[in-house]
């Protein structure tokens, strides 16, 4: 049961995000541009780091619903989201990607682990700054979310076809857009 | 030296925000909803909850600017040093000791928070909102403590930098004028 009255039926974090609107939106916001707008690393690369950050954190929620947005944007391939979870360095993802999941790690355990040696690796196989910026904020962002969801201990139903069919939705539409279901519309201006 | 080519001359968070303005508008916006806006817990107690996590988190420049923006607020710094150093013996609320326990459980990892603290801060008087916001401030600071960390930023020692930007802070919160 959930620490406090959240509202019934909405899992994870949009219980939380449907208690306290004022403060889903610029939560919203932040994962849409790190996550889904248009950007040098693809939304599947950038799902994956969400990913392999919320695995560490063992936040089922987070890594259950962002492995199946990276999913959805990698043609379905489930078995790409567990390699990556279990062993990114052996996955069939790029050297880049790999140096950005070292990286990303690093932060999950905290800021002052990522080394000069990291992010030199990362930029000899190409990252480029804002690369290797969005890869320190996304880990951040999810030592964030996943200590949200679960601090709040919200609903986290065991059930992956609900995983696979919010990820497809998120994946197509993103965050801002996908969370005017369950939040009410914004009063005022915004 | 930061790890990425960061704008020079601008500490801490201000050279993340200044060199990806596109995140750096979120963050600045859930800052300002939850330490400055209007809220039943003190702009003064928000700040400590943040100043808190980020001296758990070992990070400099988030403990010393919120320390200095909470001190602002509260007018002194002698009560950020105590919550820092042993919060339970802090003069502060018994409300307040149960939401900064709340905080650091939500530090170590969110798992940690369990039933009896949360019936511990409900039994001293703090109300759902405040206990979301408590557990939304700790895990908002582990963003942003990893993220002025992780870059590698530029973090000086200089208490009289720390002191004009908690009272800029203070008095204008977290949004970027425009």
């Amino acid at each position: 049961m959930p620490h406090i009255a959240l509202p019934e039926g909405l899992p994870g974090i949009r219980g939380a995000m449907a208690f306290r609107p004022e403060t889903a939106m610029p939560l919203n916001e932040l994962a849409e541009i790190l996550l889904f707008g248009p950007h040098s690393l693809t939304p599947g690369e950038r799902e994956l780091i969400a990913t392999y950050v919320s695995s560490l954190n063992d936040c089922h929620f987070c890594q259950s619903i962002h492995g199946a947005i990276a999913a959805a944007h990698l043609d379905g391939d489930e078995e790409l989201v567990r390699r990556v979870k279990a062993d990114f360095q052996h996955a069939s993802i790029s050297d880049k990607l790999k140096a950005l999941l070292l990286i990303s790690g690093k932060v999950q355990r905290g800021g002052k682990n990522v080394t000069p040696q990291d992010v030199e690796q990362a930029r000899s196989r190409g990252a480029t700054d804002v690369e290797i910026h969005d890869a320190v904020l996304i880990a951040a962002a999810f030592c964030m979310y996943n200590r949200y969801v679960d601090g709040l201990a919200t609903m986290q139903p065991r059930d992956e076809a609900m995983y696979r069919e919010r990820g497809k939705i998120v994946a197509r539409e993103g965050y801002v857009q996908g969370s005017k279901a369950y939040l009410p519309s914004p009063a005022g201006a915004r | 030296m930061p790890h990425i080519d960061l704008p020079e001359d601008l500490p801490g968070i201000s050279a993340g925000f200044a060199f990806r303005p596109g995140t750096a508008k979120p963050m600045r916006d859930l800052a300002h909803i939850l330490l400055h806006e209007p809220n039943s817990l003190t702009p003064g107690e928000r700040e400590l909850i943040a100043t808190y996590v980020s001296s758990q988190n070992d990070c400099y420049f988030c403990q010393a600017s919120h320390g200095s923006v909470a001190a602002c607020h509260l007018g002194s710094g002698e009560t950020v040093k105590q919550v820092k150093a042993d919060f339970e013996s802090a003069p502060v609320t018994a409300k307040m000791k149960a939401l900064l326990a709340i905080a650091g459980k939500v530090q170590q990892g969110g798992k940690r928070v369990s039933a009896e603290d949360v019936a511990r801060a409900r039994e001293e008087g703090a109300a759902d909102t405040e206990i979301h916001d408590t557990v939304l401030i700790a895990a908002a600071f582990c963003m942003y403590n990893r993220y002025v960390d992780g870059l590698g930023t530029w973090q000086p020692r200089d208490e009289s930098m720390y002191a004009q930007m908690g009272r800029h802070l203070a008095e204008h919160g977290y949004r970027k004028p425009e």
